[in-house]
């Protein structure tokens, strides 16, 4: 056969590929979707009841206060965990040790269990007393905003820790010493060379336990805290509206987190800026 | 001429390991100094050890006059604090083998953290005498570019740049060119002839012969953690005595 013969590219016509097996995933997922949907539509819910519940004043308020304790949860426990991964890679082994404590006692006992401690705390010290200062008692002290805070606070730290800790370390040594070369200190190094590199690496999980610690917070309903559940069961106690209550509860959860992924993007973004114009950009899977 | 840098019996082990077996020597302001030698000779750690990026185990390094990591007195040497031996340093300019820019900042911003961070430099006029430190390397149109965007060479002027705008009193260069492509070490070693003519005082550990015999005033030979030979450039480039010297010599010049 001469190469005369042979049909050039436009004399082709370039069949696809069908997909069947993607075809009767489709098929399938629709089917699935359809008769779920029906299911709740015709099931024993009235969702007016849901949108009129939606904007509640006492709904509103309860999303309010899961969002304030999640805010000052992560604060005390990124302090906690940044200070804690510290002492974790010091040369000092009390401190080291005392680092890998922390972590083991606070990542091994349940979350719900160190609520009711923290809460409970008043049936072990009656008072808190500070010499010559104050001596108040310790229910005053320990409302249920403040046990929580506690509780998830250092429960959340004993996590972010690791978290922290893989971050700074993957900034390489070269860094350390480029900044102690031109006359920096650690903690200058720290703050402007370490921390922003290691945020990289830190703000991915970060994101993902600021999301868990939303739906952690509904936990403290069971110490008497104001969060969503807590002010969806005060309105399903009194008019026994019980699933269109916690629909109500589900959607204000899913529109929050939906919210804090988006900005988890950005601040992804954000904190990647540098790489951009590089080749060494992540693989596209 | 009084020494800039004073290494006197300066020992450093790692472990049971003995990188420096008790080195001493000086080097006058001004002076361009090379070390060479086999790798695992010391000659890094050697440089480390003058800004105390490794801590000696024995012996002191003086950097005009100070003692580096330590305050004399009466006969007592008690150990700096953290932000002292962070002053000291700042006196002590270096560059490294993998440039170690800062990845996060920009072109600008490496160079005038030092400069804004540690010397409380105004902003304004440490940018502007960035600029000419970037122009000084060749690099003053690349100011706002990051380091990933650039070639392993211009990282490498943009990293003396950045010690430079700390106007140290010695600079020193732990084998500069050796992480670049061969086609990138001509750029590199241009700017530190030209720094050698402009009268700083430079100590370079480098694989670079032919830069060693053009740029050095005096070169140091380093074998097995102590220094086995110094000269001048031309004497011991051209007449080696020490046998060893002579090997590694006629090794590198294949």
């Amino acid at each position: 056969m001469s190469k005369n013969d042979l049909n050039t590219p436009d004399e082709y016509v370039f069949v696809r590929k069908i997909h069947y097996g993607r075809y009767l995933a489709v098929a399938l997922i629709i089917l699935l979707l359809g008769i779920i949907v029906r299911a709740f539509v015709v099931g024993k819910i009235a969702w007016a009841v849901v949108g009129e519940y939606l904007f509640d004043r006492d709904i509103m308020a309860g999303i309010v206060n899961s969002m304030i304790l999640t805010v000052f949860v992560m604060v005390v426990g990124v302090m906690l965990a940044v200070t804690v991964a510290l002492m974790a890679g010091s040369k000092n082994p009390v401190l080291r040790y005392t680092a890998r404590g922390y972590m083991f006692v606070f990542r091994s006992v349940p979350i719900l269990l160190q609520l009711l401690i923290w809460y409970n705390l008043a049936l072990i010290f009656p008072q808190i007393t500070i010499p010559f200062v104050v001596s108040v008692s310790t229910t005053q002290v320990l409302t249920p905003f403040v046990a929580a805070l506690l509780a998830f606070g250092i429960a959340q730290g004993a996590y972010t820790t690791e978290v922290i800790r893989s971050g700074l370390l993957s900034v390489g040594r070269g860094q350390v010493e480029a900044a102690a070369s031109i006359g920096m200190t650690y903690s200058q190094s720290l703050y402007r060379i370490i921390i922003p590199q290691a945020m990289r690496v830190i703000v991915p999980p970060l994101g993902n336990e600021t999301i868990g610690m939303v739906k952690y917070t509904s936990l403290a309903s069971v110490i008497q805290y104001r969060e969503i559940i807590y002010s969806a069961q005060s309105i399903y106690f009194a008019s026994g509206r019980v699933i269109e209550m916690l629909m109500v509860c589900a959607f204000w959860y899913a529109l929050v987190i939906g919210i804090l992924s988006i900005v988890q993007g950005y601040i992804e973004r954000y904190y990647n800026r540098s790489s951009r114009g590089s080749a060494a950009g992540e693989a596209d899977l | 001429m009084k020494p800039i840098i004073e290494i006197s019996k300066v020992r450093k082990a790692f472990g049971t390991v003995e990188a420096l077996k008790g080195v001493s020597c000086d080097i006058a302001e001004g002076e361009v100094v090379c070390i060479l030698g086999p790798s695992g000779s010391g000659k890094s750690t050697l440089l480390r050890c003058i800004n105390q990026l490794e801590r000696p185990t024995s012996g002191i390094v003086r950097v005009g006059g100070e003692i580096i990591g330590y305050r004399e007195q009466a006969n007592h040497l008690y150990a700096l604090s953290n932000r002292q031996l962070a002053a000291q340093r700042s006196k002590i300019g270096m560059v490294f083998q993998q440039f170690n820019l800062f990845p996060h900042m920009t072109v600008l911003e490496n160079v005038i953290e030092g400069p804004v961070r540690v010397k409380k430099e105004l902003r304004a006029a440490s940018i502007q005498s960035a600029l000419q430190f970037l122009e000084r390397v060749g690099l003053a149109d690349k100011a706002n570019a990051y380091p990933s965007q650039l070639s392993g060479g211009q990282q490498q002027r943009v990293a003396i740049a950045r010690a430079l705008a700390m106007k140290p009193s010695v600079m020193l260069f732990d084998e500069p060119t050796s992480a670049l492509d061969p086609e990138l070490v001509g750029e590199v070693l241009l700017v530190m002839k030209e720094l050698a003519r402009s009268g700083l005082t430079m100590v370079i550990v480098t694989h670079e012969i032919a830069f060693a015999r053009e740029a050095a005033n005096r070169i140091i030979f380093m074998d097995g953690g102590a220094i086995v030979e110094a000269g001048k450039t031309g004497d011991l480039l051209g007449n080696p005595k020490n046998p060893r010297t002579r090997e590694f010599l006629a090794a590198v010049r294949h």
